[in-house]
């Protein structure tokens, strides 16, 4: 046998592995479930005037919770129209990534809910909240298709972006920006991203 | 270049769609065939015939159930499998590092 070969054959089976080990489930659906709910949360917000921490809190929270559900049912759904196992390896590793930065994230954001506070601190819920799910979503990404570390990315300089913009304009805090800017990452980013899957796991089913 | 190691790979594993399937199962234990089959872009037929080989030899378990009503075929590498993919794996890393000696 060529050494070469034995070589080639030791990257393709590197590869097999590394790819075998990846989450396959189509996140295009999930992506665009939570965008909407983020669009619709962000108008609530502004809507209704939820400016205390306590209604912004509830609000998001409740919203994080309905996404994590319909993700939960959409992943279960496709794995039962696939006929695979729904808590299969990899979706154990992708659990286990994302479980620390979100109960984190949630933890934090019921003391801040609690604390006597007027609605300035809404911006530090939503850079928090902005931090631990980028996080999130960078350490998940190890176990999925690469574009989720890019999204987690996203995520992480946007709480920078908006930690040095308030610094910058500490008096032109509005009560509105925790809502347009949760509206904007939660809702617009996972849009975007969730069209831009949808239509690349579409060209890639179709080849 | 000593041929010793190349002799001793085994010649089931060594075949490119069954190493494949090897390799795919080592890394994330109970594959199902769906699974295998859109990993690997194989057809069924081969790769019904592949894995049917390996569970001959003994590498491969197959354990078919029902999930919500419907058929599940679940592949996994056996204790004997694994054992005799780690070996291969040696000895290709033998054949490169004797190469790299020279």
């Amino acid at each position: 046998m060529e050494p070469n070969l034995a070589a080639e054959n030791l990257q393709t089976i590197r590869t097999l592995m590394e790819r075998s080990a990846v989450y396959r489930r189509a996140l295009a659906p999930i992506m665009l479930l939570t965008g909407i709910l983020g669009v619709l949360a962000a108008v609530a917000g502004l809507h209704f005037k939820m400016e205390s921490p306590r209604s912004f809190a509830g609000l998001w929270l409740g919203t994080a919770g309905m996404a994590v559900a319909g993700a939960f049912l959409l992943a279960r759904r496709q794995a039962i129209r696939d006929q695979e196992p729904f808590w299969s390896p990899p979706a154990r590793r992708v659990t286990q990534a994302l479980l620390p930065p979100l109960l984190s994230g949630l933890f934090l954001g019921i003391v801040f809910a609690r604390l006597d506070a007027d609605w300035r601190v809404h911006v530090f819920m939503v850079v928090i909240w902005l931090l631990f799910y980028g996080c999130a979503l960078n350490a998940a990404g190890f176990f999925m298709v690469r574009g989720i570390r890019w999204l987690g990315w996203i995520f992480i300089l946007g709480a920078m972006a908006l930690v040095c913009t308030q610094a910058l304009t500490s008096h032109g805090i509005r009560p509105a920006t925790g809502s347009l800017t949760m509206g904007f990452f939660f809702g617009g980013v996972h849009l975007a991203y969730g069209a831009y899957l949808y239509l690349t796991e579409k060209r890639k089913m179709a080849a | 270049m000593n041929p010793e190691p190349y002799l001793q790979l085994d010649r089931v594993i060594h075949e490119k769609g069954r190493l494949a399937i090897m390799s795919a199962l080592a890394a994330a234990p109970g594959l199902s065939f769906t699974e295998l089959r859109d990993l690997l872009a194989m057809t069924d037929g081969n790769l019904t015939t592949h894995i049917h080989t390996l569970q001959q030899e003994g590498f491969v378990s197959v354990a078919k159930s029902y999930r919500h009503k419907r058929p599940l075929t679940a592949c996994s590498l056996t204790p004997a499998g694994r054992r005799a993919f780690t070996e291969y794996i040696g000895l290709l890393e033998q054949i490169v590092r004797q190469n790299q000696t020279k």
